[in-house]
């Protein structure tokens, strides 16, 4: 039996370039910029096998993937950012791979990590070409001044047509045909030259290694062991483990109690330097105390001037979350919180709604922001939940110059009102050419201003349009995906706010006010919204013993009414000896059912019936 | 009986019943319910506990009168001495699959055991198709006094809807018979809201049966039971089962019909002439007692419910074997008790006393009558026609336990 020495290279103890000593000459930091699918995760998982930061043995497919899934359920830090060494015509270098959040349309998220990069690999499907929401990354990333590499992936693919999508690439980027990259991330072909390339064509990080140091956080992720893992790059100058540091927008000061790398598991350091990219941890336990966008420098030896951050996030879209059993209102209570630890963005305000009991107004980023919220909440926590309808923030303007900021429609005020202002944003919208018509149509019946159109490729357009938020946060995007047959994408961004005729719309019944069903909507569509409401809203009230109105009223006025015709027969034929007993626990059971009614206007609604009615509708 | 037995507590093998239970007989009538759980087909919408007999061997009949003897026994032992029993009623299944001999025997053996009142009411169900003159004679002679046929309905169509085999004619002369062997009181079983029962069919059915001048009648809307043929073929939609309206409208035809002729409602679906309301049903309903004998069987003795096993096998079984046949019992809570006689007292045209009614009941009790459903009078609440058809949902919306 011969015995084998062990090969096994760990590669982050053989690095010839540690972290804290790493000349920036040296350095790239770099993103890729891709939509779902375009298989960002197989070139990133083909670098680190390239690089030698996962062996093949520990590689396992979609290896960033795995770590979306522990970020998730908050256990291990998240892989924000990887250090890989690269070794190029005899040199070596460090490459920084910065993760871009996955739900690209976060644009604020992604603006994040753009700061911390010198270049970004666009990275696009070669049988789908861009989809806007990458070209709206994309512009972001030109805006910060990244050198943008463009890259083709899955030319694999018996369906790529990398001729038609390089022309259409080069044309955005405003290079040539001949620069844009074509890969398989999944056979590997052309990584390697790409990993070259990223050193020769990114520009390395520029800083002073001598002035006080500054960092800018791009993120801030709540461990559960750790506490918070403050994601940053290193501007500046450098930062030590054991430091006192300096928050900047706080002047809040704390101990490094660990700096590190990434790569692709947090490894420690003694500190990290000017171009890096690494992590630190001080024992906060809330991410709001290490806030992302702020500046970190040295206590001991403070910059002057942080670097410029971010805008705080502002939530855009309000829904209230109710737990269908009310008991479950503490659980949701504490199932927010925790979710706060790692989401800034998130904000909630508890409220009580007459129809759906004690729940919160929660703020969100977007539509997205408040699907995955809402879905980690159920699934994560158990919860059974009911949300509102999605709403915009309205500001009101009243007669007398008041102003009232609007995040629950029941909020809307009475009578006595100047104007009211509406969101707005600007939506860009890829799509072929065959169906320029039908979203032109989408977009006026949105109450859409069109701003421009411009052809990417003999076949593909960019549609623009300023379109009020409320009007995208409904059924928007489904509505464009199912008449382009799945072809269009979307991606929009504030554009500030308009005023509008707007009008609050009240579903009554029996003559009072549901407030889960109050809406503000534009006056012209009113008729239309009240009517289908209470259309929807009959089907779904079971009769009463009496006839119950639903009305849907504007103010005083109503402008629909439908009928719930009063149940007439609820008793059973036959009570005789043997049917007592089971007639007795039927209606023990009924009884016990009644609990769970809400009642509304002495009208009982089960529960259900909320949830249908405020399910988006096919109607709708 | 329909459906499954309810969940409940073990009944002990001996079937002894607790002294506050047996202090109860001294208090309210005692009647004596018999189950005969034969048929000679079953229907399609039925789902009581009856058997088809013809599926049994041939000493099923035989098995079953001496169990029920047996229990008859267990019942004199259990009870000790007992009250004068109020009423007796044969019901089925199908009373009259048993040779008229056997069911004046069993009436004897119930005369034997405990003492009948001196004007007790004593009824059997019978098919109008299994009668003949002298059978009825033979029951009347042996002291039966009330009769009820299920006639169903007087529309050939809808009696094959549901597969009952009588003709209407045959509904005619059973009634002439009984009232010639001298039934005191004949009644007669309507159902009505069979799917593709139009509103004419109905007011047929009604009208025909009023011609027979009964003394009684029990009309009752078509409940679909789930598991039986009749489901099956709602389900598959080839028959359409009448929406809930349709059987309002229906129940306040009949109801109008009947009343025109003397023929008051007492109870939400027995209306009757003076003086001929069932009193054995009215135990029921008013929560007195009696032993139900025969498989399936339901009792009551002093807040003690408790029902025999179901299939006459099991049911011969135990009391051959000694044991209680009862497969269950429940003794019921204060608040049981109390929304028993709420949904059972809405139920009759007598109401139900004021003081029955908890303070805070008593204050739903304008809300009821402000929506014209009861109405108070000598201090009881009384439904009104439009009432009596929401009688359920009242029960549930009024009794706060």
């Amino acid at each position: 039996m011969t015995f084998r020495p062990l090969l096994y290279r760990c590669p982050l103890i053989d690095m010839t370039l540690k972290p804290g000593s790493t000349d920036p000459a040296l350095i790239r930091n770099f993103c890729i910029i891709a939509h779902i699918d375009h298989g960002k995760s197989t070139l990133a998982d083909r670098m680190l096998q390239l690089t030698g930061v996962v062996d093949e043995r520990a590689m396992r497919a979609q290896y960033l993937d795995r770590m979306d899934i522990e970020r998730e359920r908050g256990i291990t830090i998240k892989s924000q950012a990887v250090r890989m060494p690269w070794r190029k015509d005899g040199q070596d270098y460090v490459l920084n791979m910065i993760d871009t959040p996955g739900h690209v349309d976060f644009t604020y998220e992604v603006s994040r990590s753009l700061a911390a990069c010198e270049g970004a690999v666009l990275l696009v499907d070669a049988a789908q070409g861009i989809e806007a929401q990458t070209l709206a990354n994309l512009y972001l990333a030109l805006e910060a001044d990244l050198h943008i590499v463009p890259v083709l992936n899955k030319i694999d693919l018996p369906s790529a047509q990398p001729a038609k999508y390089a022309a259409e690439i080069a044309h955005l980027v405003g290079c040539d045909v001949a620069d844009v990259f074509q890969v398989s991330a999944k056979t590997g072909e052309g990584v390697r030259e790409l990993l070259d390339s990223l050193v020769e064509l990114v520009p390395p990080p520029e800083g002073d290694r001598t002035a006080p140091a500054r960092a800018l956080i791009f993120d801030s992720v709540y461990d559960t062991y750790r506490g918070v893992v403050t994601y940053v790059r290193v501007v500046d100058g450098e930062l030590s483990h054991r430091e006192r540091v300096l928050m900047m927008s706080t002047q809040a000061t704390h101990e490094t109690l660990e700096v590190g790398v990434i790569s692709p598991e947090p490894v420690k350091a003694d500190s990290i330097s000017v171009g890096e990219v690494g992590y630190l941890i001080t024992g906060v336990k809330e991410v709001r105390q290490s806030r992302v966008g702020d500046t970190v420098t040295a206590a001991s030896r403070p910059a002057k001037k942080g670097l410029a951050g971010y805008r705080q996030p502002r939530p855009m879209v309000y829904a209230g979350l109710y737990p269908i059993d009310g008991a479950d209102f503490p659980e949701l209570r504490e199932a927010l919180d925790k979710l706060q630890l790692n989401d800034a963005a998130l904000s909630y305000e508890p409220e009580t709604s007459g129809a759906l009991g004690f729940g919160f107004r929660v703020g969100f980023l977007g539509l997205l922001h408040m699907e995955i919220v809402r879905e980690r909440l159920e699934r994560e926590f158990g919860l059974d939940l009911i949300s509102t309808a999605p709403n915009v923030v309205y500001r009101v303007v009243l007669e007398d110059g008041a102003e009232v900021i609007v995040t629950n429609p029941s909020e809307f005020p009475e009578g006595k009102i100047a104007e009211v202002y509406e969101p707005v944003v600007r939506a860009t919208i890829l799509s072929p050419t065959d169906f320029i018509g039908t979203i032109l149509e989408l977009c006026q019946t949105r109450r859409g201003t069109q701003l421009g159109m411009d052809y990417l490729s003999s076949d593909r357009v960019e549609i623009r349009y300023l379109l009020p938020l409320s009007e995208i946060v409904f059924d928007f995007f489904d509505q464009l995906k199912s008449r382009t047959k799945g072809f269009a994408s979307l991606d929009y961004d504030e554009a500030g706010e308009q005023a509008s005729k707007l009008v609050k719309v009240d579903v009554l019944l029996n003559g009072e006010p549901v407030d889960a069903f109050s809406s503000i909507v534009h006056a012209d569509a009113a008729y239309n919204y009240g009517v289908a409401m209470a259309r929807k809203l009959k089907k779904l009230i079971p009769r009463q013993q009496f006839e119950v109105p639903i009305q849907a009223a504007i103010g005083a006025r109503v402008i629909a009414r439908e009928t719930v015709r009063a149940v007439r027969k609820d008793v059973l034929a036959k009570c005789y000896g043997g049917d007592i007993t089971r007639k007795r626990k039927l209606l023990e059971k009924q009884k016990e059912g009644k609990k769970r009614m809400k009642t509304v206007g002495r009208v009982e609604v089960p529960q259900e019936a909320f949830v249908a009615a405020l399910s988006t509708s096919e109607e709708s | 009986m329909p459906g499954l037995p309810p969940d409940g507590a073990p009944a002990p093998a001996d079937g002894a019943l607790p002294e506050h239970a047996l202090s109860a007989l001294s208090k309210a009538p005692f009647a004596i319910y018999l189950h005969v759980p034969f048929c000679a087909a079953r229907c399609g919408y039925c789902d009581f506990n009856t058997y088809v007999l013809s599926a049994f061997g041939p000493d099923a009949l035989t098995a079953y009168l001496s169990a029920v003897r047996r229990e008859l026994d267990l019942a004199a032992r259990v009870l000790g001495k007992v009250p004068k029993v109020t009423t007796v009623y044969f019901g089925g299944g199908t009373p009259s699959m048993l040779p008229v001999g056997e069911q004046a025997a069993l009436l004897d053996a119930i005369r034997q055991r405990f003492p009948l009142a001196k004007n007790a009411e004593i009824t059997t169900e019978a098919n109008p198709e299994s009668v003949s003159p002298m059978g009825l004679d033979m029951l009347a002679m042996a002291g039966f006094n009330r009769i009820s046929f299920g006639m169903q309905s007087a529309v050939p169509k809808t009696l094959a809807t549901l597969e009952r085999n009588h003709t209407v004619g045959r509904v005619f002369e059973a009634v002439e018979w009984a009232r010639k062997a001298g039934f005191r009181s004949v009644s007669l079983d309507l159902i009505y809201g069979t799917p593709g029962e139009a509103e004419s069919d109905w007011r047929a059915s009604v009208e025909t049966a009023l011609s027979m001048k009964p003394d009684h009648i029990s009309a009752y809307s078509l409940t679909v039971e789930p598991g039986t043929r009749l489901a099956g073929r709602v389900a598959s939609g080839e028959l359409d089962a009448p929406d809930e309206d349709t059987l309002a409208d229906y129940y306040t035809l009949a109801d109008g019909l009947f009343d025109s002729v003397g023929l008051h409602p007492y109870e939400i679906s027995n209306w009757a002439r003076r003086g001929h309301q069932a009193k054995h049903n009215l135990v029921y309903w008013h929560s007195g007692n009696w032993w139900g004998i025969g498989p399936g069987a339901h009792s009551h003795v002093g807040g003690v419910r408790w029902w025999n096993l179901r299939h006459p096998r099991d049911y011969a079984q135990a009391l051959e074997a000694g044991r209680s046949p009862a497969q269950a019992r429940e003794e019921l809570t204060p608040e049981q008790t109390h929304l028993e006689r709420v949904m059972l007292g809405l139920r009759l045209a007598e109401g139900l006393a004021m003081g029955e009614l908890t303070p805070a009941e008593r204050k739903r009790v304008p809300e009821l009558k402000k929506h014209g459903f009861a109405v108070v009078d000598a201090d009881r609440l009384r439904l009104t026609l439009s009432g009596r058809l929401l009688a359920d949902a009242i029960a549930r919306d009024l009794v706060s336990v």
